[in-house]
């Protein structure tokens, strides 16, 4: 470890990079402003001084970082209101960080003592790529949550929401979505379909599951393949051959036929994670049981079904978010009385009406947040319960 | 001791021999472990399969014609279009007599409009007939060619007989030579003419989208997954749920949320003319085109790309990168030479579940495609809901549906159908 000479930076190396962000930032804010260039150079110089100036005052760090955060935050303000300030106040507390954490070598603790710098380049450029990449994952649901409170009927934000104004905001898109009975009805319908669909696929794909882990199983590769084709299996295709059986033998358009389809487009997801669960399941325990006297119900319901339950609770919820999600096979298979949510949405965005698509959006969100929590609980829970390790 | 080295077979308990006794135990566990999977099979049998073969049968059927023309097609059997000339007196009385019966039926336009599919036109004839044989007497007010004649001169058109002589067969593989642009011609099977060739674009563009789309995902997949892989177990678990919160969230929300950021007067054109790097009247176009399907598809499968790298990366053991390093390799010689042969693996199984993916999607497309970006399940649910050409879509669908098997198989090969993972 004494070989990791972490000593402080010299100032003309942290008022080079400081310097280099600051151009960085400033060809925003020039260009928005007209002058890309005057920026690059406002920018490199701000930066660059503060830099030289404060990477010898490293033992005063904290009361540093809240000067320049309050000054950044200030001049945003004066410049340009609230959300100015807001951008400003973000942009100082990101350059006191980065200039101390450049001054005092924090940047190095944590690699390995060997590495050239030109390595420690690379290794921050690349933590930046990877951010840039999550950042391409998430947005797309982050942008969508503001602006279902858009008090406007666009899809954009409006220049009151950028100044949070809070006339710029409303929850009229919640409104209409709890007031429009073409909206309740598909929630109603989306809420009367997923759960029968979830029961079916859990039932028999629990069953089958079990069935499948035992360990004689005849042709087992095969009835694997089958039992996993929905997934595969593109779900236009699905539909089309749902439209066509269910129209000969009079299910199509009716509730029945559309649970049916639902629960077996979910029962893959049941399939997967319940005999993920299985493999970890100590098979003397059913033994033990059934040594004692137990049948194999009792065996079933006493012994195997606590311990397997994470596993089918979280293959129900994928069930679940199938049905509650799907929207091609619903199209073809339903009629307009089985109207879903997802149909509904789809029906709203091809011909743009409202952004109460938004608003759906979000509460779908929220929920899916709510479920992958659940999952992922479980998925623990279910860990400890067999002895492996959490991850 | 002695009791087991005596001569002949080892009983069980109750006398039986041990062999026997084994073998019908295992003969029993294995019919428990059936009788377990059978519902489930059964009703994925009757819900899923059923109906895909369905689907497949329709591709070929073509009963129309000969049930409702039965007469038509036996007289027509004699007929030789090579000849040259309209058939004769006896094919057009027994069409009249069939029309007659399908006119009662209401059945005459089906006919009409499944051989307009193959010869533009033919329904048009189909219906005028139908109402003007409906007011004649079969018995007396023959001849009836000259009638027909009358009504139309197309009805003395070798064109038209011949195409109702090609497709009075039950069976028939004219959907499948549409979906690839062919048709039967007089002689054989033929191209179609230009301006008709579509399917074989389309399949190819599908096909190209799908490369393009699972090359992004692997570019954009292999960064994360790499520092998923590397970081300790605590800053990676809450990344993970970085990746699987979209992976979690409706299809249909996010694809609203790339229509959201793509229009015109978007979130991101916003941006860029507020940053000044777009000028206000030269906005971009991203969306309704094939980069607006490109961007939101591979948004959408990024996560499925991630999560089977994940796993093959998360077995790489670290310490071959460093032994490549203290051997002399460079940065990327160690990563090029020993980590990434390593975790190709993980990028196979995630390419071909992206592709598999890929190449059936249809909602995104229809949504954010345009016209330029639409994939081949987008013409199979217009012939569904649309033009109501089933047979066509059926085709197109064993076609999509071939490939998709072909890799869903590769897939099994080559990773097990066991392996799949979610979350």
């Amino acid at each position: 470890m004494s070989i990791n000479t972490v000593e402080p930076q010299t100032p003309g190396f942290v008022a080079a990079v400081s310097a280099a962000a600051g151009a960085f930032f400033g060809l925003f804010v020039g260009t928005a402003q007209g002058s890309g260039l005057l920026g690059i150079v406002i920018g490199a110089v701000l930066l660059g001084t503060m830099g030289f100036v404060f990477a010898g005052m490293a033992e005063r760090e904290k009361a540093l970082r809240w000067i320049i955060f309050a000054v950044f935050l200030v001049a945003g303000f004066a410049l340009g209101g609230l959300s100015v300030a807001l951008v400003g106040g973000l942009f100082g507390w990101f350059a006191g960080w980065f200039i101390f954490w450049l001054a005092t070598s924090r940047y190095r603790a944590p690699l390995a003592p060997y590495l050239t710098p030109g390595q420690v380049l690379w290794h921050y450029t690349f933590r930046v790529i990877a951010g840039a990449i999550f950042v391409f994952l998430i947005t797309p649901i982050l942008v969508v949550m503001p602006l279902s409170f858009n008090a406007q009927d666009f899809f954009t934000f409006t220049p009151e929401m950028l100044r949070f104004d809070p006339a710029g905001y409303s929850l009229k898109h919640y409104e209409d979505f709890f007031n429009n009975p073409d909206w309740q009805q598909a929630l109603w319908n989306s809420l009367k379909i997923a759960p029968m669909a979830t029961l079916l696929s859990v039932g028999f794909g629990t069953l089958a599951a079990i069935g499948l882990s035992q360990p004689h199983v005849p042709f087992r590769r095969a009835i694997m393949a089958i039992l996993i084709s929905p997934m595969i299996v593109p779900l236009i295709i699905s539909a089309a051959g749902m439209y066509f059986f269910y129209s000969r033998i009079g299910l199509q358009g009716t509730y029945f036929g559309v649970v049916l389809a639902h629960a077996a487009l979910g029962i893959p997801f049941v399939i997967i994670t319940v005999t993920a669960t299985l493999v970890g399941f100590d098979r003397s325990l059913t033994r033990a049981a059934a040594n004692m006297g137990a049948g194999p119900v009792t065996t079933f319901f006493r012994v195997q079904m606590p311990l397997i339950l994470p596993g089918v609770i979280s293959g129900g919820l994928f069930a679940f978010i199938t049905s509650f999600d799907e929207v091609v096979v619903v199209l073809f298979v339903g009629s307009a009385g089985q109207k879903t949510l997802p149909w509904q949405m789809f029906t709203g965005l091809r011909e743009q009406i409202s952004p109460t698509i938004l608003a759906v959006a979000t509460i779908l969100v929220v929920i899916s947040i709510m479920l992958l929590t659940t999952v992922e609980m479980l998925r623990r829970r279910s860990e400890r319960l067999r002895g492996m390790s959490p991850s | 001791m002695a009791d087991t080295t005596q001569n002949g077979p080892v009983l069980a308990a109750d006398g039986t021999p041990l062999k026997r006794s084994l073998s019908r135990a295992l003969r029993m566990q294995k019919t428990r472990a059936l009788m377990l999977v059978a519902p489930l099979l059964l009703f994925v049998l009757i819900t899923f399969l059923l109906p895909i073969a369905d689907m497949l049968f329709r591709s070929v059927e073509n009963n129309i014609v000969s049930d409702t023309l039965p007469k038509t097609v036996v007289a027509l059997r004699e007929w030789d279009p090579a000849s040259g000339e309209a058939p004769g007196e006896e094919v057009y009385a027994a069409l009249a007599a069939d029309l007659q019966v399908a006119e009662e039926n209401k059945t005459h336009t089906r006919v009409g409009t499944r051989l307009n599919y193959e010869n533009p036109g033919i329904s048009s004839l189909f219906r005028k007939a139908g109402r003007r044989v409906s007011k004649w007497d079969i018995e007396t007010d023959g001849p009836f060619k000259e009638q027909f004649l009358d009504m139309d001169k197309d009805w003395g058109k070798v064109e038209i007989w011949q195409t109702i002589q090609t497709y009075s067969p039950t069976m028939t593989n004219g959907y499948f030579l549409n979906s690839v642009d062919l048709m039967k011609g007089a002689d054989g099977v033929e191209v179609r003419p230009e301006n008709e060739r579509i399917y074989i674009t389309l399949f190819i563009r599908t096909f190209i989208m799908s490369l393009v789309i699972t090359c992004a995902c692997i570019v954009l997949g292999y960064p994360v997954a790499w520092l998923l892989a590397n970081l300790p177990t605590r800053s990676a678990n809450m990344l993970m749920i970085l990746v699987l919160l979209p992976f979690w969230t409706s299809l249909l929300v996010r694809t609203s949320a790339w229509k959201v950021m793509l229009q015109q007067q978007g979130v991101i054109n916003e941006t860029l003319v507020w940053l000044g790097l777009v000028a206000d009247d030269a906005r971009l176009v991203m969306i309704n085109n094939q980069f607006g399907t490109i961007v939101a598809m591979t948004h959408i499968l990024l996560p499925f790309m991630i999560l089977p790298m994940y796993s093959v990366m998360q077995t790489i053991n670290p310490s071959y990168l460093r032994a490549a390093k203290s051997l002399g390799a460079t940065n990327w010689t160690a990563f090029w030479r020993v980590y990434f042969p390593n975790s190709v693996p993980g990028i196979g199984a995630g390419s071909i579940l992206v592709f598999i993916l890929a190449i059936g999607y249809y909602i995104t497309p229809e949504l954010v495609g345009g016209t330029k970006g639409v994939f081949i399940s987008n013409r199979i649910a217009f012939h569904i809901s649309t033009s109501l050409n089933w047979g066509l879509a059926a085709a197109l669908g064993t076609i999509l549906l071939a490939v998709v098997l072909l890799l869903y198989w590769t897939y099994d090969k080559i990773v097990g159908i066991d392996n799949v993972k979610l979350g």
